[in-house]
């Protein structure tokens, strides 16, 4: 059953990474990545049994990801009005071609890198390199701040999948710290959202780059 | 005998009850009453005893049409096996010609539009070949990693339950990828939403259903049968795959293929939910979707080959 989930957890993930690229309405993006970050919480247990170390984490990461920050962001959505379209930079079809290029190229090359041995030919490596490029993709391509937040979620999220494997050696403060960088982080974006938003009257990163008086 | 016998049985009098199972689910969303169960059978024998008008400008590609609509599933239905029920015919390779076979009847069906000279329809053969194009990249795809999964690229070697489910083992996240790969194709092949309404009759929005507007009389009913058979038969890829997850690898041919036929009928309500839940994606996103399923299946393929 574990060695099941741990089978369908990676697949799911991966699945809501290439749906993140795909999808075009704002809210259906925030909702897939609070179901995706719901998800991973999971993966400390299914990794390391339900020792109270692996539940703390899992909790935490479940009330954060899963709950707080998608809520927030929401909240942020309706104070600023945001339209539900999402602006790219290419074509959909071409990110979604980029996405499932990338996704492949970490699963092929995972293995080629110096791994633990419990870890080798594990989804879990694979998936964690895909999110964290995925998300690096989201950043780049997506116009609005709002997307590129979500980016930098997705990201954090192969982040965390990657972390996951070393939970065991790691001390739950630093794991508490970095949680806890999120949630600033996610606040800090609201307010920088909230002044680009007050400076332009558009959440468009693109005017951003020019420098004026 | 008696195997190949009920296997074409299912196929002929089976498959036009998913329609009617389809129609039902949606009528029961939409809180109606709905058209009976057996609607499409009455459909037949009502077309089958009318006249056929034809247009004068037509030749005989405009006939070619609806008999090849019955022809290439009738032939392609033999390659497939039928819950325990082996294929009737079977070689290696067999795959590609059950793809390319529904290939030469996509074809006909569009000269046999074009041939009207009717502007619409012509725009319908368009839009099928185009979707056609982007469609077929990701059947084959599907069934090059069930060819790898199998070691064997016929449908039957492919298809079978002890083969599936060994695989469902081991490689259970390329073959859920290639599942709901496969859920697309299914709908993009059969005209169904969200690719294409089947319902709708306004011939701007039309894909499939505005192909065979000359059609009439005979020569629908051949369409309408062929269709359901076609149903059946992309539907029954889906089938063939999922059941050895779902069940127990133990058990008996009748109880395999009895459960390929409650499949079947799920599948129906499936389409009809799904039917019913979504809207008609608009013409520019359609491709999207599908070129979509075939990248789903190009990383299974990557899955299985690494």
């Amino acid at each position: 059953m574990n060695e099941q989930l741990l089978h369908i957890l990676p697949l799911l993930v991966t699945l809501i990474n290439f749906y993140i690229l795909a999808s075009r309405r704002l809210l259906a993006c925030v909702e897939a990545v609070a179901l995706q970050g719901a998800l991973i919480a999971f993966l400390p247990l299914l990794l390391h049994g339900t020792s109270a170390h692996a539940v703390v984490i899992a909790g935490g990461a479940f009330l954060l990801k899963g709950i707080i920050i998608p809520l927030l962001l929401i909240r942020a959505m309706r104070r600023l009005g945001i339209a539900r379209e999402i602006e790219s930079l290419i074509g959909f079809v071409p990110t979604m071609v980029i996405g499932v290029a990338i996704t492949a190229v970490a699963f092929l090359c995972a293995d080629v890198l110096p791994l633990a041995a419990q870890h080798y030919q594990s989804l879990v490596v694979p998936t964690a390199l895909a999110t964290m490029s995925c998300g690096l993709l989201l950043i780049i391509t997506r116009r609005k701040a709002l997307t590129q937040v979500l980016g930098y979620l997705v990201l954090e999220n192969g982040i965390y999948i990657f972390g996951t494997l070393l939970s065991e050696a790691l001390p739950l403060m630093v794991e508490a710290g970095v949680l806890l960088d999120l949630l600033v982080t996610v606040f800090i974006m609201g307010i920088v959202l909230h002044q680009i938003k007050r400076e332009f009257a558009t959440l468009d990163t693109s005017p951003l780059t020019e420098l004026k008086e | 005998m008696a195997d190949i016998l009920l296997h074409n049985l299912l196929l002929l009098l089976l498959a036009p009850l998913l329609p009617g199972v389809i129609g039902k689910t949606k009528a029961f969303f939409a809180g109606r009453k709905g058209a009976p169960l057996l609607q499409l059978y009455y459909d037949l024998a009502r077309l089958a005893r009318k006249g056929m008008v034809v247009s004068d400008t037509t030749s005989w590609v405009f006939f070619a049409g609806p008999v090849l609509a019955l022809a290439v599933p009738l032939l392609a239905g033999q390659f497939l096996p039928f819950g325990a029920l082996a294929a009737p015919l079977s070689f290696n390779g067999d795959a590609l010609v059950y793809v390319y076979m529904f290939g030469l009847l996509r074809f006909f069906t569009a000269s046999a539009a074009l041939d009207t000279g009717s502007p619409f329809e012509g725009m319908g053969a368009a839009r099928e070949v185009s979707y056609a194009a982007l469609l077929e990249p990701g059947i084959l795809l599907v069934l090059l990693v069930l060819g790898r999964l199998a070691g064997d690229f016929s449908l039957q070697g492919m298809l079978s339950s002890a083969t599936l489910s060994a695989s469902w083992h081991g490689s259970e996240v390329a073959l859920g990828l290639i599942t709901a790969a496969l859920l697309v194709v299914v709908l993009a092949e059969n005209a169904r939403i969200p690719v294409d309404d089947p319902n709708t009759h306004l011939e701007l929005t039309m894909i499939h259903e505005v192909m065979v507007l000359d059609h009439s009389g005979p020569a629908l009913g051949l369409i309408e049968y062929g269709s359901a058979l076609k149903l059946w038969l992309t539907g029954a890829l889906v089938i063939q795959l999922v059941v050895p997850l779902l069940l127990p690898p133990q058990l008996g041919a009748s109880a395999l293929t009895a459960a390929f036929v409650v499949g079947q009928m799920l599948l129906a309500v499936i389409i009809g939910v799904i039917e019913s839940a979504m809207a008609r994606l608009s013409l520019p996103r359609i491709p999207a979707l599908i070129i979509g399923a075939g990248l789903l299946a190009a990383f299974a393929l990557v899955l299985v080959l690494r």
